[in-house]
């Protein structure tokens, strides 16, 4: 079967962030100061081939832990659904 | 006996030839080490130099740690060889886990492409044994992600174990505790954002990295006559 596994990757509370922080101040100058903080993160989306969603799962958090975030400045979080049969690769 | 250096090469790494000329400069031989290899061919030290190792892709140096030659200078490492990382080579060696940190983003988000002033802090370290403490080198820094950091109890270890090499005089990044350079906890691990490579010939206006490559050819030497006796014994 193969699997959506959406990977995000987020800085952890607490490190800097001057690419959000940039962001956040253009955002003020168009206007939009009710937005009071923005933290860039990644989104990386993995197609798996498993028998199931807990190995997918298992699959994609082994991925986000050792290549996908650095663990020194990012955590992560992993969704894993089914891929809609009308994506499904061909056989 | 002149120490060989083994001068790392990723598919988008660019300051490998600087280095080996900065070498054979100060009297060292000097090599260039295939990343997609997994020998290193018995050099005495190793240099992973500047550059855009796999385009940055990720995050600097993120895919370069999974090459096939970054086992085996794990394991020369672990025996106690010289590991110098430059500028991206320090990013590959963060990720590699092989020392302590990361490299992030500058703040300001300003690409800093300049001559600056670091001061030698510890003088344990293969890179930096022969330099007198406190000295002032001035030496060129070209970096977007050279910004050190690293939780509180790590820079608190690195300062009571004495492994902050080096430090910027003028923090051009926003590095915490204006960290430049870091050694491994063994000492023979050494990374560090400027280029010493770059600050070899009176021509390019400083020759302060010079006693840097000194000493990291003396480590060669001194480091491989340890590990073929540690060898012999065995």
């Amino acid at each position: 079967m193969t699997f959506d596994a959406v990977v995000e990757v987020r800085l952890r509370e607490g490190v800097a962030d001057p690419e959000g922080a940039t962001i956040h101040s253009a955002m003020g100058q168009l206007g939009m100061d009710r937005v009071r903080e923005v933290r860039v993160g990644r989104i990386f989306r993995l197609s798996i081939d498993a028998d199931d969603a807990g190995t997918a799962e298992q699959l994609a958090v082994r991925a986000a832990a050792s290549l996908l975030a650095n663990p020194v400045l990012e955590d992560y979080e992993v969704n894993v659904s089914e891929q809609s049969s009308d994506r499904a690769s061909p056989r | 006996m002149t120490a060989r250096i083994g001068v790392v090469v990723f598919p988008g790494t660019n300051c490998e030839h600087d280095v080996v000329q900065a070498v054979r400069s100060v009297g060292g031989e000097a090599e260039l080490v295939w990343g997609g290899g997994s020998e290193l061919g018995g050099v005495d030290a190793v240099v992973i130099p500047g550059g855009f190792a796999h385009g940055d892709y990720l995050r600097p140096g993120a895919i370069a740690r999974f090459s096939p030659i970054m086992a085996a200078i794990a394991e020369f490492a672990a025996q106690g060889g010289p590991v110098v990382g430059i500028c991206n080579g320090f990013q590959v060696l963060t990720e590699a886990g092989l020392l302590p940190g990361a490299l992030q983003r500058n703040a300001g988000l300003r690409f800093v492409c300049d001559t600056v002033p670091v001061v030698v802090c510890s003088t344990g370290s293969v890179l930096t044994s022969d330099a007198a403490p406190g000295r002032e080198l001035h030496l060129p820094v070209n970096h977007f992600e050279g910004r050190f950091v690293a939780d509180a109890e790590t820079v608190k270890r690195l300062r009571d174990e004495d492994r902050v090499m080096l430090r910027y005089a003028v923090n051009p990044n926003g590095s915490v505790d204006d960290i430049a350079g870091v050694v491994s906890e063994g000492r023979n691990v050494a990374g560090l954002m400027p280029h010493p490579e770059r600050a070899c010939d009176p021509l390019l206006g400083s020759t302060d990295g010079v006693v840097l490559l000194r000493s990291l050819l003396r480590s060669g030497s001194g480091a491989t006559s340890t590990m073929r006796a540690t060898a012999a014994g065995a």
